[in-house]
Parts: C-alpha cells; sequence; structure tokens
C-alpha cells in the first residue's frame, strides 16, 4: 500500500471537484475492494476521498414510480428493503447470492457497481496484465482461464465483471445519476456505464474524471417472475460461474441477463424475443461472437441449461 | 519406558477420565482471544519491528540484479535481508528448496527478500520498492506431459520400493473380471486460516522463535542446520497453532527471514507469510496420476491388484505414496505396486493431512465401486469378500485389530444403505438427481517415540510439560486428561504446557501419530512420578491405588498433595517402541457414507448427508476426536468437490493464491455429519491402547461423494475436483 492522503467530502459534487483536482485521487466508500487491491498495490491511489458521510443512503420512491436507490445505500439494506423485495424480487435475491454478510452490511450500491475484477492475473502484480498495467500483455489467455469471460472480451483481456447486484440491476433496466466536477448532473443507462474492453481493458466505464455515481434508479415495476440462478462451485461465498437474471411474465415474455460470462453484466434485448421458444434459442442469441477458451467453454451449456432451468421455474 | 509388549490393565483402563467427552482444557481462551498466536506475541519481547517478505516473480532462473536503495529509503525502514546480506546459509534436512533464495531461483514466490521496518504497513510499501530483474530458465511444470521420465523414487526408505507379490503380470491377464482405469488428483493446498508467522529475538547468540509449528524439535535442528549454529542456542515456543494440516511440519521461510531480520535490525522482528505467498512459498500436496488394475473372479475373489502413481517435485524432493493402501487393504494373491517421480519447478510437494493415503483412496475407492459394478456386485459386498485379517504381503503377520467389516455393517444400518438403488440416475428429489456412495476408510497408526515431564505441587496441582504441539486437535485435553487419569485427580488440578523446546522432545503433531504417541509419553511420565509418590508417602508402588485426589494402599488413605509437602516432586520419562509393530500391522479402519444431489440443469453437487464409522483403538475423548473426523470429512468434501491449486502451465506456478481462488468448503457445503466410534481398544499400540484418528477421516471421503455421484448421474468422473464442468457434457438433457 503506498501512502495516501485522505478527506472526508462535504456534498457529492465537493467530492467530484476534489476528484478532478487530482488524477490519483478515488473514491473510497464500502472499500471492501479498494483497500484489498492498496493493500496489494493493485491500485495505488495518492488520495482518498471519503464519500460515507455524504447521505445518498435513502430508498425513495420516484415520480414516475420506481426507486432512486442512494448511492451509499448498503447492499444488506437494498436487500431487506420491502418494496425491492415485493417489486425487484431479482435484485434481493442477486445481492443475497454474492459475498458475505459482514462484507454486504459495508458495501454500497455505487461501490459495487464499480468492482473490478476478481481475474487471478490482475491480482497478481509479477503477471502481465492488460487491465493493471496497460501494454503489458494478457496472462489469463492461454493460461488458467476457467473462471473468465466467453463473450465480450477482446485479445487484450478476458475478465469478468464480478458483481452479482449489477446483474439483476441490468435486467431491470436500471440507470445510474452521476454528478460531474462542475457540479452538472447525469444520467447513463446501466447498459452504458461499463465499457467493453477492446484494446483498453484499463477503462472500465462511462464515467469521466471525478465523475460520482450519486444514486441509482430503477423503472416502475414490471411484474413478472424474478428469478436469480447463481451457479457456482461451493455452495456460497464464491463468485459465480455464470449467473441468470431472469424476468419473465405470464406469456412466456421477459428479460433476461448473464453474470460471470463477460466484462460486463450480459443483457442482449434481441435475444430475448427467442425466450418464448426457449432456452436454447435465446442462449444461442446472447452467445453471438462468443469466444471461449478450453477451459471455460462449459460455460456456454451451462448458460443455456440453467436458463432452460429458469424459465421452467416461471411456468411453473 | 519401553513398550515392546502387549498392554495389560493399566490405570487408564478405568476411564474415569480418558475416554470421556471433556470439553476443551484450552477452550475458553482459544473463545476469548487470549490463546497467543505466533504472530500476537506483542509483550514477550519490547521493540519489536515488523518484516515483509519478497517473492521471486519467476518460477525458475537467476536474480539478474536486486537494487535495494529506494526501498531503503523509504520510511521507517529498518533493514532489508538478502541472500547476498544474509551470507552463507546452509538447508535443513527436511527441506527441498531455499527457504531465502538468490541469485538461483528454485520455484515461483521463493522468498528473495525481507524488508524489516517500524510498522507493518511501512515494510509493505518498502517491499514494493525492492526492484528485481530476473534472467528466466525454461522450467517444466506439466505433471501429465513428462510422466513417462519419471523415476523410480531414490532413498533408503522402504515405502518407496516398488513390490511385487505373486505373478501379477499373469493373473491379471488371465482374470475373469478386469478394471484398468487412470485416475488424477490435483495439487492442493492445506490453506489452514492462521498462515506462518514467527517472532524472533536474539540475546547474544541465544535466538528465541515464537513461531507456529507442529514438529518443535524439527524446526529446531533444521533451523541449527540452516544457519549453522548449535541447537542449544535455539528455543522454538509454538503453542497455540491456528491450523497446519502438514504445512506446518517443517521450518519455513518466516522463520528463518525472522530470524535473519531480526539480526540485521538487532531487534525483535516478527514474520507472518502474506496470504498469496502461502500457496506458492510454502509445501503442498502434490498432484497424481494414478493407474489401477484390479483382476477378480467371476464371483469377486480379487486375484490381482496393481496401483501405480507417478508425482512430480522439485529436484531432490519425493512423491506422493498414493499406493501404500494398496498394500494392505485388500486380500489377493498376486500384487505389485510402484511410484514414479517427475522433476517438476512447481513449489515443492510435501506432506498435507493423510500424504499417501489420501490421494491413494480417492483413486483406489473408486476403483473399488467400478470393479464391484462390473461385477453386479454391492461395492459394501465386493470389499467384504476381500477384506483380510492380515497383511496381503506377508500372511504370517496380522493386523493387530482391523474391524474394516463391524464399520461397513454398522454404517449401511445407520445410513440406510439398503435404500441405495444400485442402477444410477434413478433417484430423484425435486430438481436434484440422489446418489448414496460408500468408501472405506484406511490409515496406517504409527508409533512415535515421545517423552513428557510431570510434576506434583503441595496444592496437588499436577504439571505436564512436553513439547507436543496442539494443532487444534485436542492435544491439551488429551494430555490433562491422561495426567489425571494416572494419578486420580479432577482434570482442572492439571496444568499442560505444551509446545516449548525447553520441555522433554515428543512425537509432535504429525501423520496422526499425535495423540496415542503423546499420551503415551506423559502415560510413561506419570508412571515414574506415581512411583516417587509412592515413595516419599512410604508405600509400596505395586499397591498404590490413585483416585479422588488420595494415594491408597490396604486400609492407608494420603493426600496426593502431601507427597509434594516438602516440596515438588518431577519426574520424566519417553516412551519408547519395541518391534509390535513389526509383528503386527498396526492401522485404522473406517467406512464413509455420503449422499449428493446433483442439481438436473447445473450439474452442482451438494453433499445432503455425510457418515464415518471409525475403529481406530480406544477414543481418548469422544468430543476431540469427532471434531478431528468432522474436520477431516469436510476437507474430504472440498478435495473431492471443489479444491484444486489451478497450475499455469506456462509460467509455472499456482494461479489460485489465495482464499478467494483456491476454494475450501463453507458451511453452506456441510449440511450434516455423523460419526460412529466403534468400541476398540489396541492393546498392540501403546500403554492408551489408542491409535490415530485425525487423519482416518479424510481418507476415503472423496471417493464415496465420487461414487455417490456417479450412482446419482450415471457419469464416472476420474479426475478430481469433481466439478461441474466435469458432468454437464454428459448429464442427461434437463429440460
Amino acid at each position: 500500500m503506498r501512502a495516501f492522503t485522505y478527506e472526508k467530502a462535504a456534498s457529492p459534487a465537493e467530492a467530484a471537484t476534489a476528484a478532478a483536482r487530482n488524477a490519483e485521487a478515488k473514491f473510497v466508500a464500502g472499500g471492501t475492494n479498494l483497500l484489498d487491491l492498496m493493500k496489494l498495490q493493485i491500485e495505488t491511489p495518492t488520495h482518498l476521498i471519503d464519500v460515507n458521510g455524504l447521505g445518498l443512503d435513502t430508498i425513495e420512491a420516484t415520480p414516475e414510480g420506481g426507486l432512486r436507490i442512494g448511492a451509499m445505500v448498503r447492499n444488506t439494506a437494498l436487500a431487506a428493503d420491502a418494496r425491492v423485495r415485493r417489486d425487484y424480487a431479482v435484485l434481493s435475491r442477486a445481492l443475497l447470492a454474492g459475498a458475505s454478510g459482514q462484507l454486504r452490511n459495508r458495501a454500497t450500491t455505487a461501490g459495487n457497481l464499480l468492482q473490478r475484477t476478481r481475474c487471478p492475473y490482475f491480482y497478481d502484480t509479477a503477471q502481465p496484465c492488460n487491465k493493471r498495467q496497460p501494454g503489458s500483455g494478457c496472462s489469463a489467455l492461454g493460461g488458467f482461464s476457467r473462471q473468465l469471460g466467453v463473450v465480450g472480451t477482446s485479445d487484450s483481456c478476458i475478465a469478468t465483471h464480478p458483481s452479482d447486484m449489477a446483474v439483476a440491476m441490468r435486467v431491470l433496466d436500471a440507470t445510474v445519476e452521476t454528478v460531474k466536477p462542475d457540479a452538472s448532473t447525469r444520467s447513463i443507462p446501466l447498459a452504458g456505464l461499463h465499457r467493453l474492453p477492446g484494446s483498453t481493458p484499463h477503462l472500465e466505464t462511462a464515467l469521466e474524471p471525478g465523475e460520482l455515481i450519486t444514486a441509482v434508479t430503477l423503472p416502475k415495476p414490471a411484474g413478472g417472475r424474478h428469478i436469480y440462478r447463481k451457479v457456482r462451485d461451493r455452495a456460497s461465498y464464491a463468485f459465480a460461474l455464470i449467473s441468470v437474471a431472469a424476468v419473465i411474465q405470464r406469456d412466456g415474455r421477459g428479460k433476461v441477463a448473464l453474470g460471470g460470462v463477460a466484462p460486463k453484466p450480459w443483457r442482449v434485448e434481441a435475444a430475448e424475443a427467442e425466450l418464448p421458444r426457449g432456452a436454447k434459442a435465446a442462449a444461442k442469441a446472447m452467445f453471438a461472437g462468443a469466444r471461449p477458451t478450453d477451459e471455460n467453454a462449459f460455460k456456454l451449456p451451462l448458460v443455456e441449461r440453467t436458463l432452460a432451468a429458469v424459465l421452467a421455474e416461471a411456468r411453473g | 519406558m519401553k513398550f515392546d509388549k502387549p498392554a495389560t490393565d493399566n490405570p487408564i483402563d478405568r476411564l474415569q477420565v480418558v475416554g470421556q467427552p471433556r470439553d476443551r482444557i484450552d477452550g475458553a481462551r482459544k473463545v476469548t482471544g487470549t490463546a497467543r498466536y505466533a504472530y500476537e506475541h506483542h509483550d514477550v519481547a519490547a521493540n519489536q519491528a515488523y518484516g515483509y517478505v519478497v517473492g521471486a516473480g519467476i518460477a525458475k532462473g537467476r536474480i539478474a540484479s536486486i537494487k535495494l536503495d529506494a526501498a531503503r529509503k523509504a520510511p521507517g525502514v529498518l533493514a532489508i535481508v538478502t541472500a547476498k546480506e544474509a551470507g552463507k546459509l546452509n538447508k535443513g534436512k527436511r527441506n527441498t528448496a531455499r527457504l531465502l533464495a538468490g541469485p538461483e531461483i528454485e520455484h515461483y514466490h521463493q522468498a528473495v527478500a525481507l524488508v524489516v521496518a517500524e510498522s507493518f504497513e511501512q515494510a509493505r510499501a518498502a517491499a514494493s520498492l525492492v526492484e528485481i530483474a530476473y534472467a528466466p530458465t525454461k522450467g517444466t511444470f506439466d505433471l501429465k506431459k513428462v510422466k513417462d521420465s519419471g523415476k523410480k523414487p531414490e532413498g533408503d526408505d522402504p515405502s518407496l520400493d516398488d513390490t511385487n507379490v505373486g505373478d501379477f503380470p499373469g493373473a491379471f491377464e488371465s482374470a475373469q473380471v478386469k478394471l484398468d482405469q487412470s485416475y488424477t488428483t490435483p495439487d492442493e493446498s492445506h490453506a489452514m486460516m492462521e498462515p506462518h508467522a514467527t517472532l524472533a529475538a536474539w540475546e547474544g547468540e541465544r535466538l528465541t522463535l515464537w513461531t507456529s509449528n507442529q514438529m518443535v524439535a524439527w524446526g529446531v535442528a533444521d533451523m541449527a542446520a540452516t544457519l549453522g549454529i548449535s541447537k542449544d542456542n535455539i528455543r522454538i515456543m509454538s503453542p497455540f497453532i491456528g491450523g497446519g494440516f502438514g504445512g506446518k511440519l517443517f521450518l519455513r521461510s518466516d522463520v528463518l527471514l525472522a530470524a535473519l531480520g531480526a539480526r540485521a535490525a538487532k531487534r525483535p522482528v516478527k514474520v507472518a507469510l502474506q496470504r498469496p505467498l502461502m500457496i506458492n512459498n510454502t509445501t503442498h500436496r502434490p498432484a497424481t496420476i494414478q493407474r489401477i488394475r484390479i483382476g477378480a473372479t467371476r464371483e469377486g475373489k480379487i486375484t490381482a491388484i496393481g496401483h501405480e502413481s507417478w508425482s512430480g517435485d522439485l529436484p531432490g524432493g519425493g512423491p506422493e505414496v498414493a499406493v501404500q493402501q494398496t498394500r494392505l487393504l485388500y486380500a489377493g494373491a498376486n500384487r505389485m505396486t510402484a511410484m514414479r517421480l517427475v522433476e517438476l519447478d512447481l513449489p515443492e510437494g510435501n506432506a498435507m493431512r493423510a500424504p499417501g493415503e489420501a490421494p491413494g483412496l480417492m483413486a483406489l475407492e473408486i476403483a473399488m465401486d467400478e470393479m464391484a459394478e462390473k461385477l453386479s456386485l454391492d461395492p459394501i459386498a465386493f470389499r467384504m469378500l476381500n477384506d483380510t485379517q492380515v497383511d496381503p504381503e506377508k500372511p504370517e503377520r496380522p493386523f493387530s485389530m482391523r474391524q474394516l467389516g463391524e464399520c461397513f455393517r454398522v454404517g449401511a444400518e445407520r445410513f440406510g444403505w439398503s435404500r441405495r438403488q444400485a442402477r444410477p440416475g434413478t433417484m430423484r428429489d425435486g430438481h436434484g438427481l440422489i446418489g448414496f456412495g460408500v468408501a472405506a476408510a484406511f490409515r496406517n497408526n504409527i508409533v512415535m517415540k515421545s517423552g513428557a515431564r510431570v510434576s506434583l505441587d503441595s496444592q496437588g496441582i499436577v504439571t505436564v510439560e512436553t513439547d507436543m504441539t496442539d494443532i487444534g486437535t485436542g492435544s491439551y485435553t488429551i494430555i490433562g486428561q491422561t495426567a489425571a487419569e494416572m494419578l486420580g485427580v479432577d482434570l482442572y488440578k492439571v496444568v499442560v504446557r505444551l509446545g516449548d523446546s525447553a520441555f522433554p522432545v515428543s512425537a509432535g503433531s504429525g501423520g496422526q501419530w499425535g495423540g496415542n504417541s503423546a499420551t503415551a509419553g506423559v502415560y510413561a511420565a506419570c508412571v515414574k512420578l506415581r512411583e516417587a509418590v509412592a515413595q516419599k508417602l512410604g508405600i509400596n508402588s505395586g499397591e498404590a491405588v490413585f483416585e479422588g485426589g488420595d494415594v491408597k494402599a490396604g486400609n492407608r488413605s494420603l493426600p496426593l498433595a502431601s507427597a509434594a509437602a516438602s516440596g515438588p516432586l518431577t519426574a520424566e520419562d519417553t516412551i519408547e517402541y519395541g518391534d509390535l509393530d513389526e509383528t503386527h500391522q498396526q492401522s485404522t479402519f473406517g467406512a464413509h457414507f455420503v449422499e449428493v444431489s446433483v442439481d438436473t440443469a447445473t450439474a452442482e453437487t451438494r453433499i445432503r448427508r455425510m457418515l464415518a464409522v471409525c475403529a481406530a483403538g480406544r477414543i481418548l475423548n469422544p468430543k476431540t476426536a469427532r471434531s478431528q473426523v468432522i474436520g477431516a470429512m469436510t476437507m474430504g468434501a472440498g478435495a473431492a468437490l471443489m479444491e484444486e491449486l489451478a497450475v499455469d502451465k506456462r509460467r509455472g506456478f499456482f494461479v489460485n493464491h489465495d482464499l478467494a481462488g483456491y476454494e475450501v468448503p463453507v458451511h453452506a457445503d456441510i449440511p450434516h455429519q455423523d460419526v460412529i466410534f466403534l468400541d476398540e481398544t489396541d492393546p498392540m499400540s501403546s500403554p492408551m491402547k489408542a491409535k490415530g484418528v485425525g487423519e482416518l477421516g479424510i481418507c476415503g471421503v472423496g471417493a464415496a461423494i465420487a461414487n455417490a455421484i456417479y450412482n446419482a448421474t450415471g457419469v464416472r468422473v476420474r479426475d478430481y475436483p469433481i466439478t461441474l464442468d466435469k458432468l454437464i457434457r454428459h448429464m442427461p438433457d434437463a429440460a
């Protein structure tokens, strides 16, 4: 860990301004990911801006009938919220499938969206990694890739986004609200928040320097059956090999997003038209252009089978 | 005391304290945080500084250059130790690779430097400023690829020899029913909670080490050898150990680097191996490729059994002795075993809980399940047809006690084995395919010389001192129970002090020999103390009965404490063994039963219940023994379902080197465990009539799970761990 300076921000806009002043600054919220990465010297900010005191920790109804979730709402609180459990159950289920009780007590909504990959080569500073050290190469390609991405990846990076929560938010058509250093605000559809790696895997989001997430909004409830199915080697406290977040209506139409397969929550809206025809066609469409490795090719049939089970559950 | 004749009646047989399910005497200290672990001895030496280890970033090659200037100038830095600074260092007898490398690098994350600073954070920050340029050379990392270059392991140890009895090739060739299959087990990590950690302090030439080590005397000897100093100048204290599983049998880099750092900084220095270093810097259970051939008559009598195993290690290392149980477990006139060792440049392999039998049975007990199916026999019936009461290689040599059949009988009844469907894939519950699996458990009972000192004071307090360790096993408690039983006092009257090299040398904790051997050593010392007490009280020691805090003979009864009225009485002795373990094969036995559910869609396997029935001599404390066995079953579940060090075969290291990447079971993976101990006393093993049990629990579990998965799905996976990717392509259509 490098030595760093620390400040407590007074307001979201001031936090953004402070961050823009120093290219090596980082926001710290729950710290469940950032502090680990700092100890391993994967993240080396010279300045931390603590956003824990900014409020941003309430869940409110929006005029459109949806919910506005403050950036600092802890995962535990979000999962337990009665409105979320009733109207957005896929989100509660995804949250509770992730991490551990202790981590969820600390981890925040915005921090969860911005957590970094768990690719083991990203975590070992002696190994080349284009995400950690641009231009150094990707060790995972041709290496131990069983956990890694099969679609949306590139020759530079096959890392996945590890979040469960984000997958559910993606299927719920969530939008991210931000504030910029100049105090202006904007909304980014979650679909547009995370970038695909291309040749610049170190650039992970559409956020501009200093831009701070202040909330995530959910549109008004869409009804349907809400299912989150996380598949993993052990029964708890493990990242997904794959996960399926689904909201399925009575007539078989629905929305599906996948976790554990791509550098971002993976949703292909065009594929959803296939859902009434079953999992095979939908999975095939979602995996158009997929480039699995020998070690992770199992994720394709695994998604298809899991999606079939999810659709059966939704019917049942 | 020489133990060279079968034990007869002795005070332990009273079982007033021994054999009772007593709570751990160190339990309160554990749960209140007052049991100090190696890194927590904050007040034993003033002015402690902190070391941070730099591990090599390549698997093989040389350090081309190393620049320390920036690190030296970093805030708080007191000293930096590299091989160059350290000067001449030897290698301990039990180490394969050097604990401080340079300029040659033998494996990934081999220690190349220690940075010592005022605070841990300063040491860590400065360590990142150490600039090392490497000149890598090509290494060998792929066991499968180089398997055929394997050589017969060198050394005098007869357990490494090829064995041949009768005519295996002929008998196998002509057998009516045959199986010839290969199985693989991966590299595994001990992954214990407490990392290797040491506080080192020098006083002139004398070195004191507070560390976490299972074998205190080995540590002293190898440290003395490494530094080239006298053993008399080294004191090791290892009173509490937060898990070892074989990973702390040996001197490791934390000890050496703490000592070198303390010498360089002229201050006490503490070092804990960082979690990412634990996996590649220390030892691991080596991967194996195993070939098993079994030939039998149509009725199911084994006529030929052969087991070969290939494993790798660094030059000078040894093999995983995965064939050893196959020499003893089942009858059969014609038999062979062989091990071949290849040189690999991965970190060094060594013992992990039940080395040999744990991976060996993972293969053998699938093979037995496969063979039973070929013979259309129930897997238990097939095993019982080939049970033996004598060493199959030397029929004149009986087992001291072998209740394998009874383990299966009792287990089958308790588990409801008769409900198993022989045809795979036919039991279902909701979205799960249900399967039952069984396997034999087998682990040899090793007896080791072990010493102890016991003293009595005027308050009637009995104090036991031995360098025996408690690695979470319950040593404190069973040693206390032994002394309490021998001297006829309540357990709370016994103080047990362990893990200090100033105490008599014990068996230490490893190979499941610790419990029986160390308590036998305490027994021996107590016999001497009883004699001293009797003499002091003027009682004929042959007549003396120690009970209720008194010593009685005829109609006389005197308080035990009165023997120490004029000063403490102390006795010391060592148990040593004759040839009973040569005339009789001493082993422990068990049967594992497992029920699994395999998800029809995802092929995720979840264990629904587990049962182990163990026959392992006298159980000294059913509560701590049960804890040992369920822990071992949990570790076996990890081996079957998830544990694997992922080898990067290009870069030569274990990639998943933390507890997020190397998955071990969590609570949700282990729903219900049941353990039954058969009532057994083995007079050939020791005066305690006990045997090892701590490793028996892991032996065979993996295969029982594998067999249950087969029974559930009809998919036979022979490569551990049995993860869903190996099943999914073969699973029936889910929809």
